[in-house]
């Protein structure tokens, strides 16, 4: 059946490893094309949300802000991170299902790197959420966003949200492994996200909240990113905020990719 | 180095369940060798053992030369395995998952791109090259997976029940295929519940139950370590079945009163089926009809597993 002679790559281990993870960030933004209804919710989702809430609080909450902030500017930097943080979970839906339909056995089969199944996921899903936030900036300049960032707060802004996505795409990826079935994997994501991005200063001001809750959402990792894009965006102080973010996302990228390592090598070991 | 699968003492728990007990076999090169046996054997545990999905308590697994534990990946680059559920990526085509399997292979672009045509055209899929797998019928994706798994033409295939749930139309497509495979020199493990299966493929077949090898050999041994052709002779009334019974008195004489039946063990066939014939012609009884049973596969499982008891 082989008619020519097969020729095979060689080259180092490295290499080989870094041509895995190409490949399989092909297949998975293959994925992302094709997957008709997914796409559609990438791009709808974010604009029904952002419309949304700014004309449903907006009147209410901007008499909390401070003067001359309209609530559209106030909630963007929220918005974009509660978008991202929800689409990551794509990450986690994509690599259990690979495992549910067996073709995780096929790639743990073959001389490839294993953890490339999991990084073209994540890289894949970084580029979908990139998507989600064009449309949600360019939505938002149409109904009256009017950011005061310059170029080199463009580029903060931009190199925070993909810091941010690309954390939490791999903490997404272990709960992907973990969980049993996809629908775990949607209850599982969502009760570790929504209280997260809610519990924090992504849609009002924290200043109104009970103390405990205060203390905690204007901590949490989460406010943080917001806070640095926010100020980003309206030109304010950034205090701290671009610092923590950034050790904050590095953090997580650090812990979570040898845990998503380690979890899938065990899963079907 | 003959071998191309050596199993020893092989023995795998899950948790406090054993599944396999201390397996032992070879597969030579170019052969092809049929795991058998009923569900829960045992069968797909070794499969997973073999391509280095699973690890395993105790024992020596190497294939190709290679120990499965330490060499891993040399064992990967040798091996292609289709497992029961078609392992192909849905939303690629079909000529997408080959070349992308190709790739991961560790074959050059060129190379995966030339392969994938030539298998695109060998299994008959080059129509439906361009779509994605989803829409293939079981059939075309069963074709699909194998197709996949040769797309580096590894010298070692296994088959995981690669039949299971076809139709016999494509059931017979996939046999021919798996013969050309062994007339181009792969060695196949074959796993699958058919007999008819093992019986029409294999060179050798290993019956395994309760995670142990119960019986092995070719087909031809195996049926004759079963035993003997049988006489099957029908009547028409039960008073001419009961004149039968007396008359005969051969040993191993299974009698059938629903269906006036008398299955008789016969040593060397033509003489031993035209003795009994002239003795119930002797005494003036009526054979309705007559049947030859060769012992079965089926046969050599029921005794062998204990199934059906003599």
């Amino acid at each position: 059946m082989a008619s020519k002679e097969l020729e095979f790559i060689k080259t180092n281990k490295t290499g080989l490893a870094f041509r895995d993870t190409l490949i399989m960030i092909k297949r998975s933004s293959r994925h992302i094309l094709r997957n008709i209804d997914q796409l559609l919710g990438t791009f709808f989702q974010p604009i029904m949300f952002l419309v949304l809430f700014a004309a449903v609080f907006g009147g209410a909450i901007e008499l909390a802000l401070p003067e001359g902030v309209s609530y559209l500017s106030f909630l963007m930097a929220g918005i974009i991170v509660q978008t991202l943080a929800f689409g990551s979970t794509t990450t986690a839906v994509a690599i259990s299902n690979d495992l549910q339909k067996g073709i995780v056995d096929r790639f743990r089969s073959l001389p490839m790197n294993n953890l490339a199944v999991i990084t073209g996921h994540v890289v894949s899903d970084v580029f979908r959420n990139s998507i989600s936030t064009a449309v949600m900036i360019v939505v938002g300049l149409i109904i009256g966003f009017r950011p005061q960032a310059d170029f080199l707060g463009w580029i903060a802004i931009i190199g925070i949200l993909l810091l941010f996505t690309l954390a939490f795409s791999w903490l997404m990826a272990i709960m992907g492994v973990i969980a049993k079935s996809v629908e775990a994997v949607q209850w599982l994501t969502f009760i570790i996200i929504f209280p997260l991005t809610f519990a924090s200063s992504a849609f009002v001001p924290t200043d109104g909240m009970p103390r405990a809750l205060k203390a905690f959402a204007e901590n949490q990792p989460i406010t943080q990113v917001i806070e640095a894009i926010r100020a980003l965006f309206l030109d304010f102080p950034t205090e701290n905020y671009i610092w923590t973010a950034v050790a904050w996302c590095i953090a997580a990228i650090v812990v979570a990719v040898p845990i998503a390592a380690y979890v899938y090598r065990k899963k079907s070991a | 180095m003959k071998q191309s699968i050596k199993v020893t003492n092989l023995h795998k728990s899950y948790g406090k369940v054993k599944v396999l007990k201390g397996v032992n076999f070879k597969v030579e090169k170019g052969t092809i060798l049929a795991l058998l046996g009923p569900n829960g054997a045992g069968k797909t545990t070794t499969v997973r053992i073999l391509s280095t999905l699973l690890s395993y308590d105790k024992g020596k697994v190497q294939v190709n030369g290679f120990d499965v534990k330490q060499d891993a990946d040399k064992v990967r680059s040798v091996i292609g395995l289709t497992g029961q559920a078609a392992a192909v990526d849905e939303l690629l085509t079909g000529r997408e998952n080959l070349v992308m399997m190709g790739r991961l292979y560790r074959l050059t672009s060129a190379s995966a791109k030339q392969r994938a045509e030539e298998l695109l055209k060998d299994f008959d899929l080059v129509d439906a090259a361009d779509r994605p797998a989803k829409t293939y019928s079981g059939g075309m994706r069963r074709r699909l997976d194998l197709a996949v798994s040769l797309i580096a033409a590894p010298p070692l295939i296994f088959l995981d029940e690669p039949t299971t749930g076809l139709d016999p139309r494509s059931r017979k497509a996939m046999w021919k295929i798996i013969e050309n495979l062994v007339k181009e020199g792969t060695t196949i493990l074959l796993t699958t519940q058919y007999l008819e299966e093992a019986d029409q493929l294999a060179d050798n077949i290993i019956v395994i139950d309760g995670g142990k090898v119960i019986a092995e050999g070719t087909a031809k041994q195996l049926k004759s370590k079963i035993g003997k052709d049988r006489l099957e002779l029908g009547f028409a009334s039960n008073k001419v079945f009961q004149q039968a019974k007396k008359a005969i008195k051969n040993q191993g004489v299974d009698t059938n009163d629903k269906e006036l039946l008398l299955s008789i063990p016969v040593k060397n066939s033509s003489r031993d089926v035209r003795d009994i014939l002239d003795k119930l012609e002797k005494e003036k009884i009526t054979v309705d009809n007559i049947a030859i049973h060769k012992p079965t596969l089926d046969d050599v499982f029921l005794s062998v597993t204990g199934k059906e008891d003599k």
